[in-house]
């Protein structure tokens, strides 16, 4: 455990990728295979279950500090991580246990902890606590709260392994990738080809694109490209192997169950078959907006009415494995005739083709994507039609070209101190616009500010705050900043009636007052023209 | 009420003077050098003898008077004196008697002995104004000497990678006890132009320093190849500290102790030291005094104030305008590094 922990150490405070990639790739060479399994499972997103919840581990160190519970409340917002706040609070070991699990054995204690009581929960983990340095209990924190954010992507760590090991990045990220679970699963057995078991689900890794940072007459002639709405949904990839139907989403997740609409497929597509496509909502093969997917993403459990109200389709873009075999490598041109036959051959509303935007130039196709917002697209995907279909995000064949944002003057009203790298500085803002002499919030914002004009403002609500509530302080209403967000739905979870999809600060307009910011009215409006 | 809180800092009326006054007045204590105690427009200035010529750098020309540590004075009546607060080289708590009351205003303080500040005295007193900027239980100091085996540690290493250590700290305080960190390691030390400035003034004091060089244009990149480099943090991320290439940066400050920060600095290392009390140090130190009242300020008062109150000691919060930002206000960069 103390090699893991001094590891995620140096990945949090290295600058650079090349200094991650050898504190990683030496941990690959020290480090025990078990442990070894457990890295590349906690790094690709593969957490143990979550056995407690954190209100008990702060509770838990509140009896043992002897603080007032305000008072660890204050100390968590100030940290903005409450692993860490937790480590901080603790005293040090009474008796340090020199020896200690490894990190492996750790998770695995965890894991039989499952279906144990509260206290013989509490009991562990306490005595974990007692016995573990600062850094140590910080991280052992982290598995138990999951959410292990320290800054180092699923590429970093498949290529810290690629230098160590015989294999190419692609094929270790193609071979970790999938339905596996670390507890029983030995280092060699996952990195090896002749897996014993085959894993039918395995999805492959996704093929991202960067946002086009240049004209399109840039990229060359306009016959070379493949132009495609760019939809705002879910990624996905759907697979049919050995008679069975598996849903991935692309944060590697599985869910299959989270969409039965798609188990019709199961009887129509041909075994062998592998679609990459976009999840959404849609009714008569147009798609909805995104916000009616966000109702039913978060259920444990799929209501019959969500079925009814947010209707879902798969819209196909690609074709990765067809009769069992892996076709990346073919010309995206290819890839697309036989994706048509295929889902043509089908013809059934919940899979539909992504269509091919025709189009002879580039100024045509600039005025094409003017309709994305009617279209509920975020703009187009521009795909050449030579390209193979590759691993990550890479640049140069795939590349989005996202409309311009909807933006909107807000003044800030709240203002709560951030998290990770903004701990202890006021940067999560809630924002209103005008309503007659009222002030109606709509909306949260956490980015788009430089760290220096977070730094100014943090020090104007410092200067300028007027009531306190827990976190919350509210301010003066006086900074005016543009808020730019892609999308704009009703809701009735807030005041104002509508929810915007990512929301983020696009300027600071120090030239205006409060007086100048947009009023409900023009929201309201916003949502009549893009909203239904 | 021997002090009162007024918008020019706190007053002491018997005595007609400010203690660290943050508008001009005639008559201005000052317990430290550190630019948001020690203001400039001041027509009279008293403070410890070291601490005399650090202003005289900073504030230019000014009518100073300075006293040693425990010699009382009378200033019309009210019985002034001062004691070492640890803080920095002459940072002194203020102690004020008249009419059987004692005040004492600590200024910014540190309870463990840095060997450079002079050692924290427990001033017994009725009323004690306090600084909180550690005021958080997440605020625990390991000891100063293991902290400078780990600066050491990290420079001999870089040093092995023929990288130079630039150390962030601000120049008056923390560049110093940097210096006697990395002392030892005998290797050459050179600094900031605020920092040589400061270091100039202190070794004016009568204070005997390890040797620095100043960096200059003339600097060549052989002679800083492995050294070390102690600069003030506005050279964070600046031109300026290109020339050090290849470098590591490392901060030092007891902000340092959340993570967080240092990922916001983009150092590469942070070290958490600090020339302010801890949590345990304020509370230990209020404890001692055997103050009735206490009077929080700059830092975090409220929590700081909310949990003395619940544990039995009377106390309040004071609004004043300590904790500035001097060395970080231009680069807007880590508002809270600033002369913690």
């Amino acid at each position: 455990m103390k090699a893991f922990a001094a590891l995620v150490h140096t990945l949090g405070t290295s600058t650079g990728t090349n200094e991650k990639l050898d504190a990683l790739a030496n941990y690959f060479v020290t480090a025990d295979d078990r442990d070894k399994v457990w890295v590349i499972a906690l790094f690709s997103g593969r957490r143990p279950k979550r056995i407690i919840s954190s209100s008990w581990l702060s509770q838990w160190c509140i009896d043992i500090t002897g603080l007032p519970a305000w008072l660890f409340e204050e100390s968590y917002h100030t940290v903005g991580d409450l692993a860490e706040t937790i480590a901080l609070l603790l005293p040090p070991p009474v008796m340090e246990n020199q020896e200690g699990h490894t990190l492996a054995g750790y998770l695995e204690q965890l894991i039989l902890l499952e279906k144990q009581t509260d206290t013989i929960k509490r009991q562990f983990i306490t005595s974990c606590w007692r016995q573990m340095q600062r850094e140590e209990i910080f991280v052992f924190n982290k598995l138990l709260t999951g959410g292990f954010r320290i800054g180092v992507s699923q590429k970093t760590m498949v290529n810290a392994l690629a230098k160590k090991i015989n294999l190419s990045a692609s094929v270790i990220a193609h071979r970790i990738s999938g339905n596996w679970n670390p507890a029983t699963t030995s280092f060699e057995q996952l990195l090896s080809e002749h897996n014993t078991q085959i894993d039918y689900s395995k999805p492959y890794p996704f093929y991202l694109a960067h946002q086009l940072d240049k004209t399109p007459e840039q990229l060359g002639a306009p016959e070379e490209w493949q132009a495609e709405w760019k939809w705002d949904g879910i990624r996905g990839q759907i697979i049919k192997r050995n008679n069975e139907l598996f849903v991935w989403s692309r944060g590697e997740e599985l869910m299959t169950e989270k969409f039965p609409e798609y188990q019709v497929l199961q009887a129509l597509l041909p075994d062998g078959v592998v679609l990459d496509g976009e999840i959404i909502p849609a009714a008569q093969n147009m798609p909805l907006p995104f916000a009616l997917l966000q109702t039913r993403i978060g259920r444990k459990n799929v209501t019959k009415k969500n079925l009814e109200e947010t209707p879902i389709a798969f819209f196909a873009y690609d074709l990765l494995e067809y009769q069992y075999e892996d076709c990346r490598e073919q010309p995206l041109e290819t890839r697309r005739k036989h994706l048509e036959q295929l889902v043509q051959g089908i013809n059934h509303p919940v899979l539909q083709l992504s269509a091919v935007i025709a189009f002879n130039s580039w100024p045509q196709l600039t005025a094409i994507r003017e309709e994305a917002r009617q279209r509920v697209a975020e703009g187009l995907m521009l795909k050449r039609k030579s390209s193979a279909y590759q691993v990550g995000r890479k640049v140069g064949d795939w590349w989005k070209w996202k409309i311009d944002p909807l933006t909107i003057d807000a003044v800030m009203i709240y203002a709560q101190k951030g998290h990770g790298r903004r701990s202890n500085l006021y940067t999560d803002y809630t924002f209103a616009v005008k309503d007659g002499d009222k002030l109606v919030s709509f909306t949260k914002a956490y980015s788009g500010l430089t760290d220096k004009e977070f730094a100014q403002v943090d020090a104007f609500v410092k200067n300028n705050s007027i009531e306190k509530f827990g976190p919350v302080r509210t301010v003066k209403p006086q900074l005016v900043f543009e808020i730019a967000f892609e999308g704009i739905a009703a809701s009735n979870r807030h005041k104002s009636g509508v929810a915007l999809r990512f929301p983020r600060i696009s300027r600071w307009r120090t030239d205006k007052t409060p007086d100048d910011i947009n009023t409900l009215e023009d929201l309201k409006k916003m949502l009549e023209l893009y909203g239904k | 009420m021997l002090l009162s809180f007024t918008d020019k800092g706190l007053y002491c009326a018997a005595g007609d003077f400010y203690i660290d006054p943050w508008r001009p007045v005639n008559k201005a204590v000052i317990t430290h050098a550190h630019s948001d105690h020690a203001r400039w427009g001041h027509k009279y200035y008293l403070c410890h003898h070291y601490t005399k010529p650090l202003l005289q750098a900073r504030l230019g020309d000014n009518y100073y008077e300075s006293i040693g540590w425990n010699e009382p004075i009378y200033i019309n009546g009210v019985k002034v004196s001062l004691h070492p607060a640890g803080h920095i080289i002459g940072s002194s708590q203020i102690r004020l008697e008249h009419g059987g009351e004692v005040w004492v205003v600590s200024g910014d303080y540190k309870t463990e002995d840095d060997g450079i500040s002079g050692a924290f005295e427990v001033v017994p007193c009725h009323t004690f104004i306090t600084e909180s900027t550690f005021g958080l239980p997440i605020y625990n100091w390991k000891k100063q000497a293991g902290i400078y085996e780990d600066i050491r540690q990290w420079v001999t290493h870089n040093a092995e990678q023929f990288n130079t250590s630039v150390i962030i700290g601000y120049s008056l305080g923390k560049a110093q006890r940097i210096l006697t960190a990395v002392a030892p390691l005998e290797k050459p030390v050179y600094v900031h132009g605020a920092v040589w400035n400061m270091h100039q003034a202190i070794l004016s004091a009568g204070i005997a320093l390890p040797q620095v060089h100043r960096v200059t244009p003339e600097t060549t990149k052989a002679e800083l190849k492995g050294s070390i480099v102690i600069a003030p943090s506005s050279a964070e991320g600046s031109p300026w500290i290109r020339r050090f290439s290849p470098y590591n940066v490392a901060v030092c400050s007891g902000w340092m102790q959340v993570r967080g920060n240092v990922r916001r600095h983009n150092a590469d290392a942070g070290f958490v030291l600090s020339d302010h009390a801890d949590w345990n140090g304020l509370l230990g130190t209020i404890q001692a005094t055997g103050a009735e009242r206490v009077y929080v300020t700059h830092g975090f008062q409220s929590a700081l104030s909310r949990y003395l109150n619940e544990k039995g000691i009377w106390s309040a919060e004071v609004k004043t305008e300590y904790g500035g930002e001097e060395e970080n206000a231009e680069s807007g960069k880590a508002v809270n590094t600033a002369e913690e």
